[in-house]
């Protein structure tokens, strides 16, 4: 089981590096689909198998699938493969590399520091996460329902059509055809 | 039976007839239509055209299989597959019949709803890869389509899962010997249907390739075997929600005790697959706006009232 956790986490962090440095769009989008379900797989390792499954019905198969969906409808090309090569050069990744390094040196010893890291002790199911998502954690779910309203509210207010001005079906060229 | 070997027996079982099931509905959908739309149907090679299953299999497998130069490549190779691999895994958690199951999960559900919300990036990838403006749509059309429906084929299961107390399907069969779901759950039953429909896009809501408009859409520019896998997919999808419709509403494998419970279970998959190929026939095509807004308009708050209903008749008569 350790062993299984430690490869699925190595294929999380790779994976995850693969998003950001890749430059295509897509590619790097699949990546992080990858990544998720590792991380999802890591979920059921530990001994959540009710996180794991919605880890990936709602970020792999939902969230991701409206990722690329946007992606696919700017329809990136090989101009902006070229714009990411540019951006991805050594004097903007390594002052954050660097501190993102710091950060992992300090987890690991962490991690290291602590006597019992505390790895697979129980199986959370289904029924407990609905009750404490609904008992003492009440609060943080009304919280988020109501954040998920607000933006609904401004996308559809921002989708309104206004009604006195007609609808420009010639693509917003004007009269130029 | 050494329990190793039973599942390893279960396994095969289900694989086997699964892909058998597959090919023989290439005939039965073709017959049938034929019949539905007044003609004959293939009925020339073979005892009633039988025969044309091996003669469909040789032709896609003869035919040249071409990877336009212009496509995303290695995409374009894994995306066949994808819809394939999910599929048969989401099979696995399907029990047809007791203790007959590859994987009795306890959040079976949950499991066949992560598998299928993963097998969309088949048709979306295989739209993106062909870097062709017909595939394109496709693609978009099956994103747009799969994550409006998604959202209430969840939903909709709820209720069962609410008068089962359990999200382990054999647990779920078990709990419906005094009566099917399908009747205390008919909305639930419904609204899974076409959420189903929409997921495995089969006609009426086959926009994502519809004919008319966009060639073939998603696999527009898929040839020889890449396109059969396809094919085979999207058939294997169709059984897998038949499967999942006769679990959850209509008591899977229970019947008649001297039926081995198994063929009860192939029987009641067979008439939804047979239901599904009516539908085909008998419904157009919608228009994808019109899809689109019954499924957030109607289907979603439908599949929310179902769900508040049902906790709330439970929570009563449990009092």
């Amino acid at each position: 089981m350790t062993v299984a956790f430690y490869i699925t986490a190595a294929i999380a962090l790779l994976t995850t590096m693969r998003v950001v440095t890749h430059t295509n769009a897509v590619h790097a989008l699949l990546y992080f689909v990858i990544s998720l379900l590792s991380v999802a797989l890591m979920f059921y390792l530990i001994g959540a198998p009710f996180v794991a499954a919605l880890e990936v019905i709602i970020y792999a198969g939902a969230i991701m699938v409206l990722f690329l969906f946007v992606i696919m409808m700017l329809n990136v090309g090989e101009e902006h493969a070229r714009q990411e090569r540019d951006w991805l050069s050594r004097r903007f990744w390594a002052g954050p590399g660097v501190l993102c390094a710091a950060l992992l040196a300090i987890t690991a010893w962490v991690i290291i520091e602590t006597a019992h890291p505390s790895v697979g002790h129980e199986v959370v199911g289904a029924r407990d996460v609905g009750a404490s998502l609904f008992g003492p954690y009440l609060i943080a779910v009304q919280l988020a329902a109501l954040l998920l309203l607000g933006g609904l509210v401004g996308a559809s207010h921002l989708r309104r059509h206004d009604r006195r001005t007609p609808l420009r079906t010639d693509g917003g060229k004007g009269g130029e055809s | 039976m050494n329990p190793t070997l039973q599942t390893l027996a279960v396994t095969l079982g289900i694989l086997f007839t699964l892909l058998h099931v597959a090919a023989v509905l290439i005939w039965v959908e073709r017959r049938l239509l034929a019949l539905l739309q007044d003609r004959l149907g293939p009925n020339r090679a073979g005892p009633l055209g039988l025969f044309i299953i091996v003669a469909d299999v040789i032709k896609i497998f003869t035919k040249e299989d071409w990877i336009p130069p212009f496509a995303d490549r290695p995409l374009y190779v894994i995306a066949p597959a994808i819809i394939l691999l999910t599929a048969l895994v989401g099979f696995t958690i399907v029990p047809v019949g007791p203790g007959m199951v590859v994987l009795d999960l306890n959040i079976g559900i949950l499991f066949f709803l992560a598998f299928s919300s993963l097998g969309i990036y088949s048709t979306v990838l295989a739209g993106w890869a062909s870097n062709s403006k017909y595939a394109l749509i496709g693609g978009l059309r099956m994103a747009a389509q799969m994550f409006s429906y998604e959202v209430f084929m969840g939903l909709s299961l709820m209720g069962v899962v609410i008068l089962a107390g359990s999200l382990n399907l054999s647990e779920i069969v078990e709990a419906q010997r005094g009566m099917w779901f399908v009747l205390p759950q008919f909305l639930g039953f419904v609204i899974f249907l076409l959420a189903g429909l929409a997921e495995t896009h089969r006609l009426p809501f086959d926009l994502p390739e519809a004919e008319s408009e966009l060639v073939a859409g998603f696999h527009t520019e898929y040839s020889s075997m890449k396109f059969g896998i396809f094919f085979v997919g999207e058939y294997i999808g169709l059984t897998l929600i038949a499967a999942m419709i006769v679990t959850l509403f209509f008591g899977g494998w229970l019947g008649p005790a001297w039926i081995p419970a198994p063929l009860v279970f192939c029987f009641k998959t067979f008439a939804f697959i047979l239901f599904f190929i009516l539908m085909r026939a008998a419904i157009p095509r919608p228009r994808f706006d019109q899809m689109l807004s019954w499924g957030w308009k109607y289907l979603l708050p439908l599949a929310l009232i179902n769900l508040i209903a049902t906790g709330a008749l439970v929570l009563i008569r449990a009092d």
